[in-house]
């Protein structure tokens, strides 16, 4: 169980921060002339890094332990691919919870 | 329940939000929590970065409420407006469809989370409710993905917090992989150059 002190003081400097990172380029919009090429580029890998970062040990790692034969690795792989192909997020996402819920059934 | 609630309005950023609490639950400490869940936000710098040449007329007020309401989603579907085929020229007009976009994401965000908060307890174990996080992510990922460099950053992004895990990195494994991720990107973008760089302004607009 979770404190409520400890609780409290996560989300209010985690609700800080984030805000101070939204607010960063968008409070000096109307005096930014150019942003140097690295910090640009820097910034574009952000995303993709962070994202998977997020997204593989969830699919790969399920249980804590590194294991690639379970349906969530294959589920991810499927997910990747529709999102790939078609772009819809509505259609990976109901497509993925439906292949995971029919494999755990299979496999029980 | 309060928590839920507070902690969706004043950081309203989801995967964040579940790190922090996950982190928490198994007795990790507050900077650790804090740590991640601003390591997975991040990304809104580069959000930011991009929108701020879109938002220069506006006030500061809206600016910093532009800020606060910036997600994935209001990000996406507001760039493919402001630069896509048929642009949106007015600035006044740019910020209300940002706004409305944004504002709907809130509310429906903040809705969500009461909802949860009351209800999210009788859905049964056997839907694998959590599952839906990563798979939300992963359908942000693979768009994010477009050239050499992205794909360099998503790798060893990925890969890298799965060997931090392994290696017992614990908690910091993300803000480890992902640091690596970024600049494993940065390297192969050097080297290699990038035919995207423009992504983060409008096309020919040098670079603003």
């Amino acid at each position: 169980m979770i404190g409520t002190g400890e609780a409290w003081a996560t989300i209010v400097l985690t609700g800080i921060g984030t805000f101070t990172i939204r607010a960063s380029f968008l409070l000096v919009a109307h005096r930014l002339t150019t942003i140097p090429p690295l910090v640009r580029r820097s910034l574009r890998m952000i995303p993709a890094a962070a994202l998977s970062g997020l997204v593989l040990p969830a699919l790969i790692r399920p249980d804590g332990v590194l294991d690639i034969w379970q349906p969530r690795a294959l589920v991810g792989a499927l997910a990747a691919y529709l999102g790939w192909r078609t772009g819809n997020v509505i259609l990976t996402l109901v497509a993925g919870m439906g292949a995971l819920i029919g494999l755990e059934q299979l496999t029980g | 329940m309060v928590e839920s609630v507070g902690f969706s309005v004043l950081v309203f950023a989801g995967a964040s939000q579940l790190a922090a609490i996950e982190i928490l639950d198994n007795g990790g400490v507050v900077a650790v929590a804090v740590l991640s869940a601003l390591m997975i936000n991040l990304r809104f710098l580069m959000y930011s970065a991009s929108l701020a040449p879109h938002m220069a007329e506006a006030r500061v007020g809206s600016r910093l409420l532009v800020a606060y309401l910036l997600t994935d989603q209001a990000y996406a579907l507001s760039l493919g407006r402001f630069t896509g085929r048929e642009p949106i020229a007015e600035p006044s007009i740019r910020l209300r469809y940002y706004l409305g976009v944004a504002l709907t994401f809130w509310l429906t965000w903040q809705t969500a989370t009461v909802v949860g908060a009351i209800g999210g307890g009788s859905i049964p174990d056997s839907i694998p409710l959590e599952f839906a996080i990563p798979l939300a992510f992963l359908a942000l990922l693979v768009p994010a993905v477009t050239d050499r460099p992205t794909v360099a950053a998503a790798l060893v992004g990925g890969i890298g917090t799965v060997v931090a895990l392994e290696l017992g990195a614990g908690d910091l494994s993300l803000v480890l992989g992902a640091s690596a991720g970024i600049i494993a990107g940065t390297v192969v973008g050097s080297r290699y150059g990038s035919s995207t760089l423009d992504e983060l302004g409008p096309p020919g607009d040098g670079g603003r």
